[in-house]
């Protein structure tokens, strides 16, 4: 299982990589892997505000639809067009290529309520993962 | 000869007295008696030959020898015998969309061809495997439109069926959505009325094409004022129209539903009927009901499959995209028979004997004095006539003379008391129309 160092993590298993107010986001390798093949990325709506936690995207594999939630509150301001195409870059490369959205974020405190990589990976161990 | 019935008396009392109760009907002793319906009190078991005697006897009641004229969103049309034959075959007959859909190919294949059927008559990109019937599938579509704009407010046309403008109230009884409901004037919808009320919190528009009271229309400017405000229009349409009309995709209408009983099903009180549902690709993810696809299996072969099952309630739960995740088959099944046996020309010549034999209609009870025809809109095979008296007490009369003559519409549209909505479908020999404009002078003079 990989998890990304630098990065801050949700109990949902999405994962945030913040720079300045800039909230990158997407879903953590052992999400990726527990849906299987990602078939369909439901993506928000640019501008759209979202609440931290709040439910904003939702993503299909062949026999399952998860909901996924916002890691950040803010605006969306940019989100992944390629995913639209193609899904699957979500299982090939999560952390990376398989980003699904930018929110601008509105309170950075916020993070506190964010695992790090280390707490992330003891989370998953309790987990049984 | 009695009905089998697996427990016998002895068997019943063995497992209560297990459970340790007297009598059946104390394991119902926690409803108390003014909850419990009156329907309970059935009457002891009779055998299959009293059973049928009695419900031959109920059936005989039914004036099913007269002629009709009425239709109001349900026509008497032609079946051929094929429908009938082909469609009760064991090999189809089936009221469901399997469970094990792979194993049963040839009712995916008829269910892919029946969407495909659908798509080709209502324009649209894509057709789902059905639903229950007219009203249902209006009823879907708002709620589709509203899912796709996260808006609240409906604006419903008066033309739209009253039957199935109460389905939509009753079903969102519990639910915040603002209701409006715009007027008919002289028959058509008003404009003006939609213009003020389309705004920017307005989720969709729902149409009806023909409307109740028989009008057609072409929807194309209100489609692009709403599609200019972000909202979505949903258009309800009678299948056997579109032989001619202007499709609801060459409109521009984002969902397209409807009743389809006019393609292949008898006139049943109540049902089941057909309710049919298309809309564009883009919006397919936010559409209730199976949906079968064409694929090739692991040897190359050309095989269907029940795909995009993701929307559904037995994967995404309470965030389906409806609650109903059945269709109806069969029904389906005698509308794609009837489709392939009439052809695309059968369906045109068939639409357009339709409107000839009501254009005939129309001229003959013109002539009648007192008898109003409507003409302020152009109709297909249903249109609205004043009458000088009681629509239902002239429908009475007409009932003793054979002829069902038509819906009276101060049913469901008060002070419309003496209005008479009057079909003729191509069944309607030139005979039968001159008979029933003859019935109907002498019932008003």
């Amino acid at each position: 299982m990989e998890i990304e160092e630098n990065y801050l993590y949700t109990k949902e298993h999405e994962w945030v990589s913040i720079e300045d107010n800039i909230a990158t986001m997407g879903i953590s390798d052992y999400a990726q892997e527990a849906l299987g093949d990602v078939t369909y990325v439901e993506l928000p709506a640019q501008e759209d505000e979202v609440e931290q936690f709040e439910q904003f995207v939702s993503v299909e594999s062949v026999k399952a639809a998860s909901d996924i939630f916002a890691p950040m509150g803010g605006k969306v301001i940019e989100i992944n067009h390629k995913l639209e195409d193609n899904p699957a870059l979500i299982n090939k490369d999560c952390y990376v290529k398989g980003w699904i959205a930018k929110i601008e974020v509105r309170d950075m405190d916020e993070s506190t309520n964010l695992m790090s990589a280390e707490e992330y990976r003891n989370y998953l161990e309790s987990l049984g993962a | 000869m009695n009905p089998y019935i697996s427990n016998t008396p002895t068997e019943v009392g063995q497992m209560l007295k297990d459970i340790g109760v007297d009598n059946i009907d104390a394991l119902f002793a926690d409803i108390k008696p003014q909850h419990a319906p009156r329907s309970f009190k059935l009457p002891g078991g009779q055998s299959e030959y009293e059973v049928v005697s009695r419900l031959t006897a109920l059936a005989l009641k039914n004036n099913v020898h007269v002629v009709p004229f009425i239709g109001g969103g349900y026509y008497d049309h032609y079946i051929p015998t094929a429908v009938g034959a082909l469609a009760s075959r064991g090999e189809f007959y089936t009221a469901y969309t399997p469970y094990q859909p792979e194993c049963s190919q040839g009712t995916l294949q008829a269910l892919f061809e029946y969407q495909s059927a659908m798509c080709a008559l209502t324009g649209m990109e894509i057709s789902n495997a059905s639903l229950y019937d007219g009203g249902t599938a209006l009823y879907e579509a708002m709620m589709m439109a509203i899912r796709i704009t996260g808006r609240k407010k409906v604006i419903m046309d008066g033309g739209v069926s009253p039957i199935y403008r109460k389905i939509l109230r009753t079903y969102t009884h519990h639910l915040s959505y603002q209701f409006e409901e715009t007027p008919v004037v002289h028959g058509q919808s008003s404009r003006q009325e939609i213009d003020r009320l389309l705004d920017k919190d307005t989720a969709v528009i729902i149409l009806q094409n023909p409307n109740f009271f028989g009008a057609i229309d072409d929807f194309t400017d209100i489609i692009q004022k709403a599609h200019s405000v972000g909202a979505l229009v949903v258009m309800s349409v009678y299948p056997v129209s579109l032989g001619l009309l202007r499709t609801p995709a060459q409109m521009g209408a984002d969902i397209v539903t409807g009743e389809g009983q006019s393609l292949g099903l008898p006139l049943n009180f109540g049902g089941p009927y057909l309710g049919f549902m298309c809309t564009q690709k883009k919006y397919v993810r936010k559409m209730p009901g199976r949906i079968v696809g064409e694929t090739v299996d692991t040897k190359g072969r050309r095989c269907f499959v029940n795909t995009l099952q993701a929307r559904e309630q037995h994967i995404r739960r309470d965030k389906a995209t409806s609650n109903i995740c059945t269709n109806v088959s069969l029904c389906a099944l005698q509308a794609v028979i009837f489709m392939a046996l009439i052809g695309k020309n059968g369906l045109k010549e068939m639409a357009q004997l339709n409107l000839d034999k009501a254009e005939y209609a129309k001229e003959l009870l013109s002539k009648i004095k007192g008898v109003e025809v409507k003409r302020s809109a152009p109709t297909f095979n249903e249109f609205t006539i004043h009458l000088p008296q009681d629509a239902s007490r002239v429908v009475g009369m007409m009932m003793r003379r054979g002829f069902a003559a038509g819906f009276p519409l101060g049913r469901y549209y008060p002070g419309m008391e003496r209005y008479l909505l009057v079909a003729v479908t191509e069944k309607r020999t030139k005979e039968e129309i001159e008979r029933y404009a003859k019935a109907l002078q002498e019932v008003l003079t």
